[in-house]
C-alpha cells in the first residue's frame, strides 16, 4: 500500500509540474499553427509570472493578478506580432528578444518596486489561488485505491490546473471544429490560400497570437500564485523552451500537447522523488541527470520514434507578397 | 458591342525596380470570353492580380459593371462577383476539398450549416459543370487537373460573375482542357464573363471572342478574335515575326563524344525508370528524346549527368567512362568538357536568391578568369555576365538583379548562357524551353544549332515534340524506360505521337 501511495503521490506532482508546461505547449500551439514561430513564450510567461504576482500583492487579489499577468503576456505577444507580422521581421530574433528583455525587465522593476533582490512580496492567503478540495474528498480518503486516486490526484488543485486541463478539448474544438480554427490552419500552411480567399493574413495571426499571449499569461500566473507564493527571478527555469519541445514531439496537436507534458512532468516528478534515493542495479542516480532525461528523450523520440513531425508549411516565414 | 464588365484606366505597377505594368488600358465586355496573350514576364499574372485584389496598384483605375471601384483585397474582388483561379493554385495542400472551397465564405462561426451548404452547392456545380470531385478528398492526394476543378469551383462557389483564370491549361492533358473549355463556353452562354490567359495561342483561336496582346508591361493590342490570326498575334507578342520552324543546314556527324551503353536507372521505390538503354551522340550533331514526361527521361538524364546512380551499364564521355555512382563530381565533368542544363532550373540550375552575375558564373567559379588570388575576381564576373547578358538577350539587363526577379524565360537563358559559353563538348540539355516565350524559344533554338555546327554533341531531351522535331537530327523516342523507336528528323508527328503512346512498342512485345 505504501508503495501506491508513493505513486499516486508522484502522480500528483506529475500534474502540478506539467500544467505551465501545458498551458504553455498549447500558448505556442495557437501561434505556430497560424504560422508564427514563439521562442518568446518563455519570456512571455516569465513576464505574466511577474505581473501577476506582482498585482496580487499590491492589490491584494489574486484575480486582478491573474487579469494582469494576461494583459501584459498578451502585449509582449502584439511585440512580437508587430515586428514579425506587420514588419515581417524575424520571428526568431524577435522571439529571442523578447525572452532577453523578459528577464532583464522583472528583475529591474521587482528590485525597483520591491527591494526583495527582484524577488516581490510573498503572497498572503486570497492573494494566490487556493486548491479547491471536491466535495467528499476528505472522507473517501480511506477508501482503497480509488480514495487517494479521488482526493488526492482529482481533488485538492488550484483553479487555473483545472482550467488547463479543460483547455485541451476547448482547443481542440476551437481548433478543429470552428471558423476561427479553420482559417487559423489554414495560415498557417498557406497564407496566400487564405489571403485570395479574402481574409486578412495579419489580423487572422494577431488573434492566434492573443489566445497565445492569454495561455502564457495564465501559465506565468501559475507558477508565482500557484506553484510559488511570489515571484522569483528567472522562475520559468527553461519551461517555455520544453514546451516548444513538446509542441513538436505533440506534432502540434492538442491532445498529443497534453501527453507529451504529462510525461515531461513524470519526469520532473520523478527526478524530485528519486532524488538521493539508490535506485536497483544502477544505485544512487545523479540530479542531473534526472533533470536532463526530458531533453534527452525528446532528442531520442524526435530523432526517430515519433516519425516525421511536419510542422505547419507556412511556419516561421513572413507572408511577402512582392519579393 | 455589349456593356463592359470590366474595365481597367492607365494601371501601373512596379515590383522594386521592375515596371510589371505599365499604364495598361483593357476593356471586357460581358458575357465573352476574353483571352490576354504574351510572353512570360510580360505582366498578365501581375494585371489579373491587381484586379483580384491580390496586388494594389500604383495608379489607375477599376470599373466594374460600369461603376469605379476601389479594390483592396481580395475580399472586395470577390464582393464584385470576380473570381480567379491563379497560375499556381492557392489552395491548403492538407486540407479536403471541402475545407478549401469553404475557406473564407464560411457563415457561421461553427461551419455548421456552411459544411451543408458547401455539400449541396457542390453537388449542384458537379451535376450543371460535369465538376465533380470528391469533396472529402485532401488536395495533395489529387493530380493537378482536379486541383484546378478545385480552384474553379472556389470560384464559382462565391457566386464569380467574371472568372479569371491565369494559365489553366499548362498543367492539363489535352482530354482535360477539352473539358475545361467546354466548361467555359458553358459559363458563357450563361452570361458570366471569362478572361483567359495563356500563352498557347491555339487556344485563343479556338475559344475566344476577344483577344489583347500584353509585352513587356504594356497593352500592345486587342482584336476580335474572328480578325486576327496566330501569325499576327504571335508577331504582336514578340514584336516582330517568328519563325516558327528554325532554319538549319545538313548535319556533319563526327566522331562519337557521348555514347550510353545498357543503361539501367532505379529509382528509390526500385522501380526500373530506365531500362537497358543505349545509343551514341556524335560531334556536330543534335540528337533528341521525345515521349511523353514521366517515361524515364528525367532519370535518364541525371544518370548520364553524374548526378543519379545508374544499376548498371556505361557512359561513356570522350571516351572515358563516366562514373555512374551517382556520386560523379561535377566539377570534374565539366572539365571534361560535359554541360547540363538540368530541367528544373529552380532546384538544380539557379541560386534564385543570388544575384544574376553570381549565377551566370555558378560552378565554374574556380576558374583562373573568374578568381585573383584566392579571391573572386569581381569586374572580370561583372564584365563577363554583361557579355552574356548582351549576347542572350538576357532581360533586364542588370547582372546585379536578384535572380528570382527574372522571369522563368530569362532565368532559363542565364542558365543557357552559362553552359553554352563555356565552349564544352558535349551539351546535355533538358525541356531547353519549358515555361519559355515564343521569342525566347526560337533564340535559344538558334543557339543549340549553332552549337552543333561548331562540331559540338547535342543531347536535348523535351516533351514538346513539335521542338523535337524542329531541333534534332535524329530523334529517339522513349516509353516506359526504354527507347522504342529512332527516326530522321522527317518523321511525322503521328508516326513518332504512336510510338510515345507505347502503340508499336507493346505490338512488338505481343
Ligand atoms: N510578387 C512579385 N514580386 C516581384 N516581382 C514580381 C512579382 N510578380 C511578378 N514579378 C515580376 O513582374 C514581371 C511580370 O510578371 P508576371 O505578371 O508574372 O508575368 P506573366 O504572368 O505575364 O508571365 C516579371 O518581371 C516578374 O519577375
Ligand atoms: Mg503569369
Amino acid at each position: 500500500m505504501d508503495s501506491f501511495v508513493a505513486i499516486v503521490q508522484v502522480l500528483d506532482s506529475t500534474i502540478r509540474l506539467s500544467v505551465p508546461l501545458l498551458l504553455a505547449c498549447l500558448a505556442g500551439l495557437y501561434s505556430e499553427r497560424a504560422g508564427i514561430f514563439d521562442i518568446g513564450l518563455e519570456g512571455k510567461m516569465l513576464v505574466g509570472a511577474f505581473a501577476g504576482a506582482a498585482a496580487a500583492s499590491v492589490f491584494h487579489s489574486a484575480f486582478i493578478g491573474l487579469g494582469m499577468a494576461i494583459l501584459i503576456s498578451v502585449a509582449f505577444a502584439m511585440v512580437h506580432g508587430f515586428a514579425s507580422i506587420t514588419h515581417r521581421g524575424n520571428q526568431i530574433v524577435s522571439g529571442v528578444a523578447i525572452n532577453f528583455v523578459a528577464a532583464g525587465s522583472t528583475i529591474i522593476l521587482g528590485q525597483a518596486w520591491f527591494q526583495q533582490g527582484g524577488r516581490t512580496p510573498a503572497l498572503q492567503p486570497g492573494e494566490r489561488f487556493e486548491a479547491i478540495v471536491w466535495p467528499g474528498a476528505d472522507a473517501v480518503r480511506g477508501v482503497p485505491i480509488l480514495g487517494p486516486i479521488y482526493s488526492e490526484l482529482i481533488s485538492g488543485h488550484s483553479i487555473l490546473v483545472y482550467f488547463a486541463f479543460a483547455m485541451v478539448p476547448f482547443t481542440w474544438w476551437v481548433l478543429f471544429r470552428t471558423r476561427f480554427g479553420l482559417r487559423m490552419r489554414a495560415v498557417g500552411e498557406n497564407p496566400a490560400a487564405v489571403d485570395t480567399a479574402g481574409i486578412s493574413v495579419a489580423w487572422l495571426r494577431y488573434r492566434a497570437l492573443i489566445c497565445t499571449g492569454v495561455l502564457t499569461g495564465v501559465a506565468g500566473a501559475y507558477l508565482s500564485m500557484v506553484q510559488n507564493g511570489g515571484f522569483v527571478k528567472d522562475m520559468t527555469a527553461g519551461k517555455g523552451y520544453i514546451a516548444l519541445a513538446a509542441l513538436i514531439f505533440a506534432k502540434w496537436k492538442p491532445v498529443n500537447a497534453m501527453f507529451a507534458c504529462l510525461l515531461f512532468g513524470f519526469l520532473d516528478a520523478l527526478s524530485i522523488r528519486l532524488q538521493g534515493t539508490p535506485l536497483p542495479i544502477v544505485g544512487k542516480v545523479p540530479v542531473q541527470f534526472m533533470q536532463a532525461l526530458p531533453y534527452v528523450l525528446t532528442v531520442i523520440l524526435l530523432a526517430g520514434f515519433i516519425g516525421k513531425a511536419i510542422p505547419p508549411r507556412a511556419g516561421g516565414v513572413p507572408y511577402v507578397k512582392e519579393r | 458591342m455589349a456593356q463592359a464588365a470590366i474595365e481597367l484606366i492607365g494601371i501601373n505597377k512596379s515590383f522594386g525596380a521592375v515596371r510589371a505594368n505599365r499604364d495598361i488600358n483593357l476593356e471586357v465586355a460581358r458575357g465573352t470570353i476574353h483571352g490576354i496573350v504574351g510572353e512570360n514576364g510580360a505582366g498578365k499574372s501581375t494585371l489579373m492580380s491587381i484586379l483580384y485584389g491580390f496586388y494594389q496598384a500604383d495608379s489607375g483605375e477599376i470599373h466594374v459593371g460600369g461603376k469605379p471601384v476601389s479594390i483592396n483585397t481580395s475580399n472586395d474582388a470577390i464582393a464584385l462577383g470576380i473570381g480567379m483561379v491563379h497560375q499556381h493554385f492557392m489552395l491548403v495542400d492538407n486540407f479536403t476539398v471541402l475545407e478549401n472551397v469553404i475557406l473564407g465564405a464560411e457563415n457561421d462561426a461553427l461551419l455548421k450549416s456552411s459544411i451543408a451548404k458547401a455539400r449541396s452547392e457542390l453537388e449542384r456545380l458537379e451535376r450543371e459543370y460535369g465538376l465533380e470531385v470528391d469533396p472529402d478528398a485532401i488536395i495533395e492526394e489529387l493530380p493537378v487537373g482536379l486541383q484546378q476543378r478545385v480552384e474553379i469551383l472556389k470560384a464559382l462557389y462565391r457566386g464569380a460573375e467574371i472568372l479569371i483564370l491565369d494559365e489553366p491549361t499548362g498543367v492539363l492533358t489535352p482530354a482535360e482542357a477539352d473539358h475545361l473549355f467546354r466548361i467555359l463556353k458553358q459559363l458563357k452562354e450563361q452570361g458570366k464573363t471569362v478572361v483567359l490567359i495563356t500563352h498557347k495561342l491555339r487556344e485563343i483561336m479556338a475559344i475566344t471572342d476577344t483577344v489583347s496582346v500584353m509585352r513587356q508591361g504594356t497593352m500592345v493590342a486587342t482584336r476580335a478574335t474572328k480578325e486576327t490570326t496566330v501569325g499576327e498575334l504571335a508577331e504582336l507578342m514578340v514584336g516582330r515575326r517568328v519563325l516558327l520552324r528554325v532554319e538549319k543546314g545538313q548535319s556533319e556527324a563526327g566522331a562519337i563524344k557521348l555514347s550510353v551503353k545498357n543503361l539501367t536507372v532505379k529509382d528509390s521505390r526500385g522501380v526500373t525508370m530506365v531500362d537497358d538503354v543505349s545509343f551514341d551522340v556524335r560531334g556536330g550533331e543534335i540528337v533528341g528524346i521525345a515521349g511523353v514526361a514521366g517515361n524515364g527521361q528525367s532519370e535518364l538524364l541525371e544518370a548520364i549527368s553524374g548526378i543519379r546512380h545508374a544499376v548498371s551499364g556505361e557512359v561513356m564521355l570522350e571516351g572515358r567512362p563516366v562514373d555512374l555512382t551517382g556520386k560523379a563530381d561535377p566539377g570534374e565533368l565539366r572539365d571534361r568538357g560535359l554541360a547540363h542544363v538540368p530541367e528544373d532550373r529552380h532546384h538544380v540550375g539557379l541560386v534564385l536568391a543570388f544575384e544574376e552575375n553570381e549565377n551566370s558564373i555558378l560552378g565554374y567559379h574556380d576558374d583562373e578568369r573568374y578568381l585573383k588570388g584566392p579571391f573572386l575576381n569581381v569586374d572580370a564576373i561583372m564584365a563577363d555576365a554583361k557579355d552574356k547578358i548582351e549576347k542572350y538577350d538576357i532581360r533586364p539587363g542588370n547582372p546585379r538583379l536578384r535572380t528570382a526577379n527574372f522571369s522563368g524565360g530569362n532565368q532559363q537563358k542565364i542558365v543557357l548562357a552559362r553552359e553554352m559559353e563555356q565552349d564544352p563538348g558535349v551539351l546535355i540539355v533538358g525541356q531547353p524551353t519549358r515555361g519559355v516565350d515564343v521569342g525566347a524559344i526560337e533564340f535559344i533554338h538558334k543557339r543549340l544549332i549553332a552549337m552543333r555546327d561548331q562540331g559540338k554533341a547535342v543531347l536535348v531531351v523535351s516533351v514538346e515534340l513539335d521542338e523535337i522535331r524542329s531541333l534534332s537530327d535524329r530523334i529517339l523516342v522513349m516509353f516506359a524506360g526504354r527507347i522504342v523507336g529512332e527516326h530522321g528528323p522527317e518523321a511525322t508527328e503521328g508516326e513518332l505521337g504512336l510510338l510515345m503512346a507505347g502503340v508499336e512498342h507493346q505490338e512488338a512485345a505481343e
